[in-house]
């Protein structure tokens, strides 16, 4: 019997579903392994009857964490799909803001009429998740994997280093060597457990040392940097990429706080450990 | 009358992107209710580029919406750049005209193949066309794949792209790379008239539905407008960019949980529909070639059309990609170092970019302080302009299938076929909406 598998959508960019569909002539392989009975942006047909659900976005209001919980009680198997599920993502940035102001310069005067949580949350904040897909937005082979694991019973691998591997075994140059070592050094420290306003001007910076791997560091490689899409690695203080860190004199919680992007709802989850 | 009570109540419409309910209620022939329902979760972005830094909003804002996340770093960059004062080279301009064209042909192929035909075929969704139909689905494909590598080698990725940073690429590809492009483009030619002749065998299944509206999109003398442009009005004409919330008007409506736009009329159209109707003439021969096939014309008032023009845009898409290339490797790339950065003097300042993306015009407005820290935002969508001229459709086409005598089921699937025309990309328009959920 072919598992029978679920996609569900809540606050995102359908990004991660995307990349299913670019997954091209192996989504024709795909149907093969698995019996794909409900994915609304694609299909018309659905069932309440699955085995694994796919939960792409993050959780924002109660009729959200309502539908999540029948979801949670129908599979067997939940997933999270894609950062804003499985971290929070790039909507927790707004976690750290004043949530009026926030309605304030989006809606106005019209604010009272949202009635959305002060904070974005990820799935496992609301129901117990099984495995998580990470990255924004997920990387396609990754999710390949996970499926193949799930069909076959096994447990996904999913790296628990930094990205920092990847990136040293891909030759990059190191982002913090990029405009000479003495020009990346931080000039201004941060409150440790409050996470600020971005970081302006201050040589180039790079999350890698503390981000979970898996993306085979594709950012650094385009010519960019990591802005920390995968979430934290498990256990930064033991796990994150200690060599860097020493090279250009950084601490594990001045790079998790440097820019606000992905990590909001995981850093308050530490704060509150 | 067979028709005394139609109650039509599709809850989360498939296949488009987001959430979104249509709702018709009818007894005696007479409409009750007729409503388009947007009920996605707000994502407050405008209020999330608040503090963040002008290197970092485009890498925020692809983020409203994954499908046409290189239209979304195209507007912001631009917004960015015209608040802090950054040019931009020609190679770098030509190579956003590239990459834009590589995500309308994957977002387009994706609507028309993968969205809209099953409908036209009489299926639920693509996965029975594997079996039915397997070489027309595997040419959708192949389009679809050669649009993916197209933005992968320009962007860095298709999805959320790497390489557009403010002031230019941080990584360009080669020639050798660019020359392999263009030969796969070349080739696409039989594989794009396939998709084609499928459309066209099927087109009489498209309602004859029309309604005249406002059409609104880009324009510019040099070519049919995506990147660059004035804002162009079927009805109002020529305004600069600068000028667009005089012409979107954004306001929210009682009956409706998302908020509409209109300029001169009750609503107006956005979208490949909008930008054929307002910029035809530039359009490639071979593009036109094939809206002559389905007579489509500007000024065409026909929603469902947009799904034709598309399939024009593809192929114009195609066509504009191998020019672009040509005169790329004509002029010879001017290289670049790895992990290029340009050097940039921040100064503060407001800027506003717009682009053509998939489904329409989209304005980025970004306000920066001297430190280059964004503290104003502001993003109007495609599909928020296109909500109230979905609803002004459904209020027309929905009675004059009830006076039909059609049956309940046919007018829902019009009903459907017709927000899918407008290839909706909700969880876009819901950065901004007021969201209360209906009983």
């Amino acid at each position: 019997m072919k598992p029978r598998v679920a996609f569900f959508d809540f606050a995102g960019c359908e990004g991660d579903q995307l990349q299913v569909a670019n997954l091209e002539e192996k989504v024709i392989d795909l149907v093969e392994i698995v019996n794909l009975v409900n994915f609304r942006e694609i299909m018309t047909e659905k069932s309440d009857d699955y085995d694994v659900a796919f939960i792409e976005g993050s959780i924002a209001t109660d009729h959200d964490a309502e539908r999540l919980r029948e979801i949670r009680s129908n599979a067997d198997i939940v997933v999270a799909l894609g950062s804003c599920a499985a971290i929070g993502g790039i909507n927790s940035i707004r976690n750290s803001q004043d949530p009026e102001r926030v309605e304030d310069r989006v809606y106005g005067d019209d604010a009272d009429k949202v009635e959305a949580w002060d904070k974005a949350k990820p799935a496992d904040a609301i129901v117990d998740v099984d495995h998580y897909v990470y990255g924004c937005p997920i990387d396609k082979d990754e999710f390949i994997h996970v499926v193949e694991s799930l069909v076959q019973g096994k447990k996904p691998n999913i790296p628990t280093y930094p990205v920092c591997v990847e990136c040293k075994m891909n030759e990059n140059v190191c982002v913090f060597a990029r405009n000479g070592e003495e020009k990346r050094l931080p000039s201004t420290k941060r409150e440790v457990q409050t996470p600020g306003p971005s970081a302006v001007d201050q040589g180039p910076f790079c999350l890698g040392p503390v981000t979970r791997a898996g993306c085979d560091s594709k950012c650094i490689n385009e010519g960019t940097t990591c802005w920390g899409c995968r979430g934290l690695i498990d256990n930064p203080n033991q796990n994150a990429h200690k060599k860097v860190l020493d090279k250009y004199g950084l601490t594990v919680e001045e790079v998790i706080n440097k820019f606000n992007l992905y990590f909001g709802w995981q850093q308050e989850e530490r704060n509150n450990e | 009358m067979s028709n005394e009570k139609i109650n039509i109540d599709v809850e989360y419409l498939t296949r488009v992107e987001g959430h979104g309910n249509i709702k018709v209620n009818a007894s005696n022939g007479q409409i009750e209710k007729c409503e388009w329902q947007v009920i996605e979760t707000p994502r407050y972005f405008e209020s999330m580029v608040v503090d963040h830094s002008w290197k970092e909003l485009h890498h925020i804002t692809s983020r409203i919406c994954g499908i046409c996340s290189i239209g979304h770093t195209l507007a912001s960059l631009k917004a960015t750049e015209d608040a802090i004062g950054i040019e931009i080279s020609d190679q770098d301009e030509l190579l956003r005209k590239l990459v834009l064209h590589g995500e309308n042909m994957q977002s387009h192929i994706l609507h028309v193949g993968y969205l809209a035909l099953p409908d036209l075929m009489g299926e639920g969704s693509v996965i029975p066309l594997a079996s039915s139909h397997p070489e027309e689905l595997k040419t959708v494909i192949k389009i679809h794949r050669l649009a993916n590598e197209l933005s992968d080698l320009v962007g860095g990725r298709t999805t959320h792209p790497q390489r557009l940073i403010p002031g230019g690429f941080s990584k360009i590809p080669t020639e050798k790379e660019l020359t392999e492009l263009r030969s796969k483009l070349k080739n696409s030619f039989n594989d794009l008239m396939a998709v084609a002749d499928l459309c066209e065998e099927k087109a009489d299944k498209l309602p004859d539905f029309s309604r005249e509206t406002e059409f609104i999109s880009l324009t510019t003398d040099e070519e049919y407008a995506f990147y660059d442009g004035q804002i162009r009005s079927t009805d109002t004409g020529i305004s600069p960019v600068d000028d667009y919330l005089d012409v979107t008007n954004e306001y929210v409506v009682n009956q409706s949980t998302a908020k509409f736009a209109r300029n001169n009329r009750g609503s107006y159209m956005v979208g490949a529909l909008a930008r054929l109707n307002n910029n035809y003439d530039q359009l490639s021969p071979m593009a036109k070639g094939v809206a002559e096939r389905f007579n489509l014309k500007p000024i065409n008032h026909n929603p469902f059309m947009n799904n034709i023009a598309q399939l024009v845009e593809v192929v114009h898409n195609v066509r504009d990609s191998i020019k672009i290339i040509d005169t790329l490797l004509e002029n010879g790339l001017e290289p670049q170092d790895d992990y290029y950065e340009p050097e940039i003097e921040v100064q503060s300042g407001r800027g506003i970019g717009a682009v053509e993306v998939p489904r329409g015009i989209l304005f980025h407005d970004y306000t920066y302080n001297e430190e280059g820290v964004c503290t104003a935002g502001n993003c109007v969508i495609p599909t928020n302009q296109n909500h109230a001229n979905i609803q002004h459709d459904m209020e027309e086409l929905a009675p004059s299938l009830i006076e039909k005598d059609k049956p309940e089921e046919e007018i829902e699937l019009n009903l459907e076929m017709l927000v899918r025309a407008y290839d909706p990309c909700i969880s876009c328009s819901t950065h901004h909406l007021d969201v209360e959920f209906v009983e």
